[in-house]
């Protein structure tokens, strides 16, 4: 069967000041359209390089990106990133920073009318049409990074690749931005791939989790499915002892055979 | 030294945090006050208020007024006591108010009012600065993205940075033949460092985030310039402005000294070669009141461009 997008046997060797280094070996894992996959793993092992490989802001040593049975070598908005410092133009509104996005992919495909409709609407979305016109400096950063998000949904990304969205957030924060995520994906259905550190986070919002051991020559230790029915509530997981079976499995991946000896 | 920089930044960090972050921290604050301030009746506790801010006003007028007053008495001691050739402010004071009832009368080219003098001189500051501005930002900008034309011109621009604008003068005079172009090229000189260096500190200032945007959006080489690198850079491009304006204004004093010719630089001069002390020091004044009034034009355009306010 042909999946959606499709890693395969990624590796990448960064050169540095004290000869190469090799961060992936060896990534291979396939997603399917609509699938929410979650990579997890400790601090510097090379996830977000794996994201960035996808984004194509950096380019594979061997192996090959395919997404829609096509090759990715460049960045482009099919694979829209949700940056972790939201990277919001902060010279820019919140409206004008989700149309730049708009304008740049529906140039010839939307009149001027619809891309404004579509701007608003996906700010809708992300429930920030009330700040619309208020510059990034003047919201705070989970508001910043839910514009973050709907500037990436805006460009109806193929995948939307997502990189420790929630990682700069408090805890409450985060919960409603997650909420929000898991909202917007039931209806909208998109492929993502997002990179966590937060075990609870991961079992929360995936359908399957990947475990990558540590750097360097990280590669996939091991992926979790998590069969646990949508829409999920996380008042009722914290009852659902089969929400605790695998979120033990991640931490026993994670803090038992992967423990980093110096974390 | 160094106990004084520990010592500070945890005293500046937790401000900080507690008026961006968390918000818990003001309402603590406040709450020590509230039942103080509850136990005193509204209208007394209003008048307290202005009170305070009427201390807090006399403050701000007596203090710089008492620095005013001790500068007087010192230059009086001087006048009469050390050189009586140094005019009494009470006679520069009826000096100034004599070249201020008429600032702008014109006698013939060389008897002109201080008001024209100012006049000539901000003329040549503001085309030297506009000059350095055209060619100095674009410099700055190639510098800044180039690492290779950056290596080529930093030599260069290293040992010329340093050196008195004023040295630029006989070459000035040797290129252009005539004064007031001169006196221009040396303000031109003055202002397209702090532009060249801060316009290239600003792009290379840009956040690696702003241009992996640019890359997942496709921008255009023009694009890219145009929604990112101008608006990122243009705050340190204002800085170098401000800076640059500053010491342009203080440069064209001296240049005029030696080009001669209307201008603020020349009368202080001509003044002098009269023995006609008391226009210098009310020119002296007139001089720091205009820098003030330049200096706070530009950090109105820097406030207005700053983003993170």
């Amino acid at each position: 069967m042909s999946s959606y997008l499709s890693i395969e046997h990624v590796g990448i060797t960064f050169k540095t000041q004290n000869g190469p280094f090799r961060a992936l070996d060896d990534i291979s894992l396939k997603i399917n359209k609509g699938e929410y996959v979650t990579m997890i793993g400790h601090s510097g092992c090379g996830k977000s390089t794996v994201l960035n490989i996808v984004a194509g802001l950096l380019q594979a040593t061997e192996g090959v990106v395919l997404l829609d049975n096509k090759e990715v070598n460049a960045p482009g908005p099919d694979r829209a990133v949700v940056f972790q410092n939201h990277s919001l133009l902060p010279w820019l509104t919140v409206y004008e920073n989700v149309r730049l996005g708009v304008d740049k992919v529906f140039a010839r495909s939307k009149s001027k009318a619809e891309r404004d409709e579509w701007t608003k609407h996906n700010l809708q979305l992300v429930h920030m049409e009330h700040a619309m016109d208020k510059r990034p400096g003047e919201i705070s950063g989970g508001m910043k990074q839910r514009v973050g998000i709907a500037r990436a949904l805006a460009m109806e990304p193929k995948v939307l690749l997502m990189d420790e969205p929630f990682g700069a957030l408090d805890a409450l924060t985060r919960a409603h931005l997650q909420d929000s995520v898991m909202e917007i994906q039931s209806k909208l259905g998109n492929t993502v791939i997002m990179i966590t550190h937060d075990v609870d986070e991961a079992v929360l919002l995936s359908d399957r989790i990947v475990m990558l051991t540590n750097g360097p020559s990280a590669t996939i230790g091991e992926i979790l499915t998590v069969d646990l029915p949508r829409p999920r509530n996380r008042l009722a997981l914290a009852e659902n002892p089969h929400y605790h079976h695998l979120r033990g499995q991640v931490l026993e991946f994670l803090y038992h055979r992967q423990l980093r000896p110096a974390a | 030294m160094k106990s004084n920089v520990v010592r500070l930044t945890p005293h500046e960090e937790p401000n900080v945090v507690n008026s961006e972050e968390s918000p818990d921290a003001v309402p603590s604050a406040t709450a020590e006050k509230e039942p103080v301030e509850n136990a005193v009746p509204s209208t007394t506790r209003t008048a307290a208020l202005w009170r305070a801010r009427g201390a807090a006003l006399a403050l701000n007028i007596f203090l710089p007024a008492l620095t005013f007053f001790v500068v007087g008495a010192i230059w009086s001691y001087i006048h009469t006591h050390v050189a009586t050739e140094i005019p009494s402010p009470a006679a520069t004071w009826v000096k100034a108010k004599e070249l201020l009832a008429h600032p702008f009368y014109e006698n013939g080219p060389n008897d002109m009012g201080i008001g024209w003098q100012i006049l000539y001189s901000l003329g040549r500051v503001l085309g030297g600065f506009a000059l350095a501005a055209i060619v100095g930002i674009p410099l700055g900008f190639v510098m800044g993205m180039s690492e290779n034309f950056q290596k080529a011109v930093q030599p260069l621009i290293q040992i010329l940075r340093p050196v008195s604008p004023l040295a630029w003068l006989p070459i000035g005079l040797l290129l252009f033949k005539a004064v007031n172009p001169s006196a221009i090229f040396v303000i031109f000189i003055t202002s397209i460092w702090p532009m060249i260096m801060n316009t290239a500190a600003g792009v290379k200032a840009i956040p690696k985030d702003y241009m992996n945007v640019a890359a997942v959006l496709r921008l255009g080489k023009l694009e890219i310039t145009r929604k990112i690198l101008l608006p990122a850079t243009l705050p340190h491009v204002i800085t170098g402005m401000r800076l640059s304006l500053s010491i342009a204004w203080m440069v064209i004093v001296a240049a005029e000294m030696l080009t001669g010719g209307i201008g603020i630089g020349f009368y202080v001069w001509d003044e002098w070669n009269n023995l006609n002390v008391p226009s210098i020091i009310v020119a002296i004044f007139i001089i720091g009141i205009v820098g003030i009034l330049l200096e706070s034009l530009m950090s109105l355009v820097h406030r207005y461009f700053d983003y993170s306010r």
